[in-house]
């Protein structure tokens, strides 16, 4: 299917030292190193927008400030380094086959900037469409995949449902036999869907927006926002205090403490995801595997190792330790959908936060209190939407009003019921 | 595996357990305003750190315990008087 072409900011990053194929051999030939991809700054008194979080979010937002919109006096705060939070620990899975047709479209949007990412940052962030496929183990998961491919279609969106012999013609290593505990009914097949080097995308957005003037403040702990008259006046870091009256909240895992600084009450609550990954092995897995049943999303990377990613645990928790069950169980599910993995071992695993919402929705926009924004609630599908994320932020605060393709993820839809009911495709096992 | 103690079952694996949530107080329907009600729904405690809250012993005597735990650490407080 033909999808329309991006719009392109109006404004490119002037990159000083642009990354290309005569750079990279000269480079070589002449062992010079490479300059920095950023700068370290003092921090100022004042800036116009200062961000909380520099991750995927934070950082594109400041990105898109400057290049949609010629706001460069920005800065990026983080307590620990760029990109360690939950940019650093999912599962760098791209899709936009929601449920919702306002979930549908943002996530849309979303992929179609991760498409064209690698051009527009001059960083090559290894975007590789590979096609997702989410199984479905009964009737009612086969329900919900017809009715999301329905939902999908209507959107633009290429999403069908697919039965179990074309499922082993596109992942044969798949058990498609039907006397096992969890037989394969069929699948919801999403092409446009991928991965992408979830690094590459944080560095890329952070040298772009460093080029373009903005500062970014690694190890700079944000320990209380000023607020005077329900206003944002200011920002307290273990760096010092700045002045400012725009501030926005782009962390995941701290999203309720930064928030509760500014006085804001949010409705999202941080429970763990664990992820784990193998040794490398030759490609044979071309399409990403997700089953809800299971809990389980299996993809390989391009060094070949096998990325596996779960649910979240089933109690709130701030502690990013991994847990042998975790382990045993995902070894245990994986094998029931490729029982020929069995000889592979495990190299590492690890966990993340994720900030979950009542309504496995975002929430993004302003709050209360006036200049304090949130970007915040992405339980397990924040990565898929940084690019958008960013981009409908810098818009909400240049332009003073929410565009439209955020609207429907305010913090006001819990005090008017209009929730965004996405758990049916959010992500696995909820 | 994390444990919680059970009074009833003494020390068991957490994944027997069903997570309830910090203990709050359900308004009556009958009498609160619509403000509080949402309140109710929706907006859930995330404390860092220390927290009381309750658990359900699902797979075990089906009955309601509270337990003290640090979220951060995962480690659980012991009542006053209990042993571990």
């Amino acid at each position: 299917m033909t999808r329309p072409d991006n719009p392109q900011p109006s404004f490119r990053p002037p990159l000083l030292r642009r990354y290309s194929a005569a750079h990279l051999a000269a480079r070589g030939l002449t062992q010079r190193r490479w300059p920095r991809s950023w700068r370290d700054h003092d921090l100022d008194s004042r800036y116009d927008v200062v961000i909380i979080g520099a991750g995927l979010h934070g950082l594109a937002t400041a990105y898109y400030l400057a290049a949609n919109h010629g706001i460069t006096n920005v800065a990026v705060v983080d307590k620990g380094y760029m990109g360690g939070g939950g940019s650093g620990r999912n599962t760098a899975i791209l899709r936009s086959n929601y449920l919702t047709p306002e979930g549908v479209r943002f996530y849309d949007r979303s992929l179609r900037l991760y498409e064209d990412l690698a051009a527009e940052l001059n960083y090559n962030v290894m975007f590789s469409r590979q096609g997702h496929l989410t199984l479905a183990h009964n009737d009612g998961a086969l329900r919900t995949m017809r009715w999301r491919a329905e939902v999908n279609k209507v959107q633009g969106i290429d999403s069908e449902v697919i039965d179990p012999r074309q499922i082993k013609e596109l992942v044969p290593h798949l058990d498609t036999s039907t006397d096992t505990r969890y037989p394969i009914l069929g699948g919801l097949y999403h092409p446009p869907g991928g991965t992408i080097r979830h690094d590459a995308v944080v560095w890329g957005y952070a040298r772009a927006a460093d080029h373009l003037g903005v500062q970014v403040h690694q190890n700079t702990e944000v320990t209380g926002i000023d607020v005077t008259d329900g206003k944002v006046t200011g920002v307290e870091t273990t760096r010092g205090d700045i002045a400012t009256g725009t501030v926005i909240n782009c962390t995941a895992g701290w999203s309720t403490i930064i928030s509760e600084m500014a006085g804001v009450e949010m409705p999202v609550t941080t429970s763990p995801l664990q992820a784990a990954v193998t040794e490398p092995v030759k490609p044979f897995l071309h399409t990403v595997v997700v089953s809800g049943t299971l809990h389980v999303y299996v993809s390989q990377t391009d060094r070949g190792e096998l990325v596996f990613g779960a649910s979240v645990d089933p109690f709130t928790s701030f502690s990013t330790r991994g847990s042998l069950a975790f382990a045993e169980g995902l070894a245990g599910n994986v094998l029931k959908l490729m029982p020929a993995l069995s000889g592979m071992r495990l190299l590492r695993q690890w966990a993340g936060l994720c900030d979950m919402t009542p309504d496995y929705s975002p929430i993004m926009g302003p709050t209360g209190v006036d200049g304090f924004l949130v970007d915040v609630g992405w339980g397990t599908y924040g990565f898929k939407a940084g690019p958008v994320a960013g981009e409908a932020m810098a818009d909400t605060v240049a332009s003073g009003r929410v565009p439209e393709i955020i609207a429907d993820f305010g913090l006001d839809r819990f005090s008017s019921g209009r929730l965004v009911g996405e758990k049916g495709a959010a992500a696995v096992g909820h | 595996m994390m444990q919680l103690s059970c009074p009833w079952c003494g020390p068991r694996n957490v994944n027997e357990f069903h997570h309830d949530g910090p203990l709050h107080h359900r308004p009556d329907p009958t009498a609160t305003t619509v403000e509080e009600w949402r309140h109710y729904l929706y907006i859930r405690e995330n404390p860092h750190g220390v927290v009381e809250e309750r658990w359900y012993h699902a797979a075990g005597c089906r009955k309601f315990l509270v337990v003290t735990r640090d979220t951060r650490t995962n480690t659980v407080i012991p009542a006053e008087g209990e042993s571990r």
